[in-house]
Parts: structure tokens; C-alpha cells; sequence
């Protein structure tokens, strides 16, 4: 699967408004569990972290564990005082750093 | 003795039957039914007598396919994106070096699959045509017909005829080259078949709306296709559609790709012409 991150976000809000902020990343999400033809474990492949930050300030942090789903989807609100950046960052097992950026504007 | 226990075996069956075919009406969950009956989207999907999948489907369903960003379909479209402008083979092209934006060149395409192909005189899915363009025109690698890759690139293709109505490619000048195929198709559509004996026709026609077991039963449209299903958590081909519905009549599947699958493909865009392209579609 290609590793383009989705990221949904208005592009300007009214100031404090809250948000709703959907992200999706697609990933298969290997739990460990599985077996492959030979018998052999096939180890686990997962996104372990997502974070988001607004402007340097961290916003949400999540650790994830093997039981979430293929191509996790995570939604959540925040509260945006002023314009600038939101930084997504997704960390798998194996130390790939997936991120993307979008900007909003407040006013 | 004997013959008592054949009667009540045919009995049971009948039974099974009866209980195989329930009306919409008549089970416990109507408020769902209704719900989805008296959904205003619905308009969009229906021309005429034709109803499309999206009909059937739960709202839960229908809500996931009319946002883009949850529609679980779109990271192969993303990744079908990448093959279009990505150079592959011995040629040094990318689809997009001659077709340019998709948006443009591939608009109302997926309306010609499947095609006549003169050199085969056979009809040809959209997947086998890539895969030939791919390995003849552009020196590239074969994908496979289930692949991602090949999923997304269909996908793609497909998408930029979301919202234009299915057209029929029968033209005067055709028609008798592709009679043959479309009578092929029919007959598939209307034949029995597997141990339950039972057609396309059957289920798809003359029972759609109703339930087996617990799935509401379709028309059997392709517009959707490569249809994001729920069941499998992928996207699939129609091909991929047609062997599990085979496998549930208890009939021995044909391959993806197949005479008979395509030229049953070709049969039912001609049954869905004039309701909407939907791809990537959501379905249960």
C-alpha cells in the first residue's frame, strides 16, 4: 500500500472554534499473531505512535497496540485560537516516521 | 419407509426455502427497512426500475461511500494515482505521458469495458486491456487481476466517471459483433446453476429487495465496481463478486478474467445503463 497519510481538516476557522480533525493512514497493521504458509511468525509490523501537534504544542498523542484495525483512523476535536500549522506524525515498528502538514488560518 | 424419509427431506427443503425468501415487510427489523426506503438519497440512485446497490445498502454504509475521506476505498484510489504518473517498463512512460490527466483523458472511459477486441475477437475487461497495454505498449510488468496495483489503477480510471450516467456502447455499426456476447451474458445471467440450482436471475430479479438469510438482496449493478466491501476489508473486482456468488450456490467458480465473466460483466453494464457510476463504491 502507498503511504500517503489523509488528512481532513477546514482551511480557516473562526477563532476558538472547535474542530473536528480526521486522520487516516493506510497500513496493513501486522499484528504478530499470524502465521505465515511455512509455520513461521510473521512479526509484527504496526504504527505504534500518532501525534499532532499545532505549532510546535503537542495536541493529541496515541500509543497504539496490536489490536487496531488496518488503516487506523483516528478523528478528534480541538479548539483553534490562532493560525498556523498542524504537524501528523505516525511511527511504525520498524522507526519509519510518516508526516504531514496542513495549515489553517484563524480570524 | 424410504420414501417417507425422501418427503420429509423435501419437506425441510421446502421449508428452507420459504424461510430463504422472506419479504423486506415482513421482518423484524422494519423500522431499518423503512428507514432506508424513505431515505431521500435514494433519488440519485434510482432511474426508473433500476435500482442501484446503494439502495440496499444500510445508512451506515451509504454514509461511509458519500464521504470521500471515510470511504475506505480511496487509499488504492491514492495509490492508483501514483501508478498513473509513475514511468514503469523498458519504454520509459507513464500512463500519464500519453493520456495526460486522468481527470480529462480517462472521463466517460469506464463506459467502454468491457470492449470488443479485434485481435482476441473476444470481449476484454478493463483489467486484461492494462495488462496487455502495460506489457505490449509500454514494456511493463503484468499486475495481477486481484492486486492492489491494479485495483488502485482501475480505481482511478473508474472514478473519473463518478456521477455520469452508464451509457450503452451498442451503437448501429457494432451491434452485430457484439450480439453474440451480450446473448452469452444472459444466458449465463439466466442459467441454473450449483447444487441449489439456482440462477443469477432468480435472486438478483426476481427477488431483489427481499432477504436471503440476512443480506437484502441487490440488482446485481455494476456501477460501483471495484466496489470497497465491507466483508472482504478490501476493494474487489466484479470477477471476484461473481466467484462468491458462485461459491454460494455451490457451483465451481471461474477464473477471474474468463470468457464467461466478461461477457456476463458486459451483460449487466447493459442492464445498468442509465443509473450513475459510483466507483469506488461501499458495500456490505
Amino acid at each position: 500500500m502507498a503511504r500517503k497519510p489523509r488528512v481532513k481538516l477546514p482551511k480557516s476557522v473562526k477563532k476558538g472554534q472547535v474542530v473536528q480533525i480526521k486522520t487516516l493512514i493506510p497500513h496493513k497493521m501486522e499484528t504478530g499473531q499470524r502465521k505465515n504458509k511455512k509455520g513461521g511468525k510473521i512479526p509484527r509490523f504496526i504504527i505504534n505512535k500518532v501525534e499532532a501537534t499545532f505549532n510546535g504544542k503537542p495536541v493529541v498523542t496515541a500509543d497504539l497496540h496490536p489490536a487496531i484495525s488496518a488503516n487506523p483512523y483516528f478523528a478528534f476535536h480541538a479548539r483553534i485560537e490562532e493560525s498556523g500549522t498542524f504537524k501528523f506524525i505516525w511511527t511504525d515498528d520498524k522507526g519509519g516516521k510518516v508526516t504531514t502538514s496542513k495549515k489553517v488560518t484563524a480570524n | 419407509m424410504i420414501g417417507r424419509k425422501i418427503l420429509s427431506i423435501v419437506a425441510i427443503m421446502g421449508l428452507g426455502m420459504a424461510i430463504g425468501f422472506t419479504n423486506n415487510a415482513s421482518i423484524a427489523n422494519a423500522d431499518e427497512a423503512e428507514k432506508r426506503a424513505k431515505d431521500p438519497r435514494n433519488k440519485n440512485y434510482m432511474v426508473g426500475d433500476k435500482n442501484s446497490g446503494y439502495v440496499y445498502m444500510t445508512s451506515q454504509t451509504r454514509d461511509m461511500q458519500d464521504d470521500d475521506f471515510e470511504n475506505p476505498g480511496f487509499p488504492w484510489v491514492d495509490q492508483g494515482e501514483e501508478i498513473w504518473n509513475k514511468k514503469m517498463g523498458s519504454a520509459g512512460k507513464a500512463c500519464a505521458s500519453c493520456h495526460g490527466a486522468a481527470s480529462k483523458s480517462m472521463k466517460g472511459v469506464a463506459n467502454t469495458f468491457p470492449r470488443y477486441d479485434a485481435k482476441t475477437k473476444k470481449m476484454i475487461a478493463i483489467q486484461a486491456f492494462l495488462n496487455r497495454h502495460i506489457t505490449d505498449d509500454m514494456g511493463g510488468k503484468k499486475m495481477k487481476w486481484e492486486s492492489d496495483g491494479m485495483m488502485g489503477l482501475v480505481m482511478y480510471v473508474k472514478l473519473q466517471s463518478r456521477g455520469t450516467p452508464v451509457k450503452s456502447i451498442i451503437n448501429d455499426q457494432n451491434r452485430a459483433t457484439l450480439a453474440p456476447f451480450l446473448a452469452k451474458g444472459k444466458k449465463f445471467f439466466e442459467q441454473r446453476r450449483g447444487l441449489l440450482d439456482l440462477s443469477c436471475k432468480h435472486c438478483h430479479e426476481d427477488y431483489a429487495g427481499s432477504l436471503a438469510r440476512s443480506n437484502v438482496l441487490s440488482m446485481a449493478m455494476p456501477n460501483g465496481f471495484p466496489t470497497y466491501r465491507l466483508k472482504w476489508q478490501k476493494p474487489g473486482t466484479i470477477h471476484r463478486r461473481f466467484s462468491g456468488c458462485n461459491k454460494n450456490v455451490r457451483a465451481k467458480p471461474y477464473k477471474r478474467g474468463s470468457e464467461e465473466y466478461t461477457n456476463l460483466e458486459f451483460y449487466l453494464m447493459q442492464r445498468s445503463v442509465g443509473l450513475k457510476w459510483e466507483t469506488p463504491a461501499v458495500r456490505n
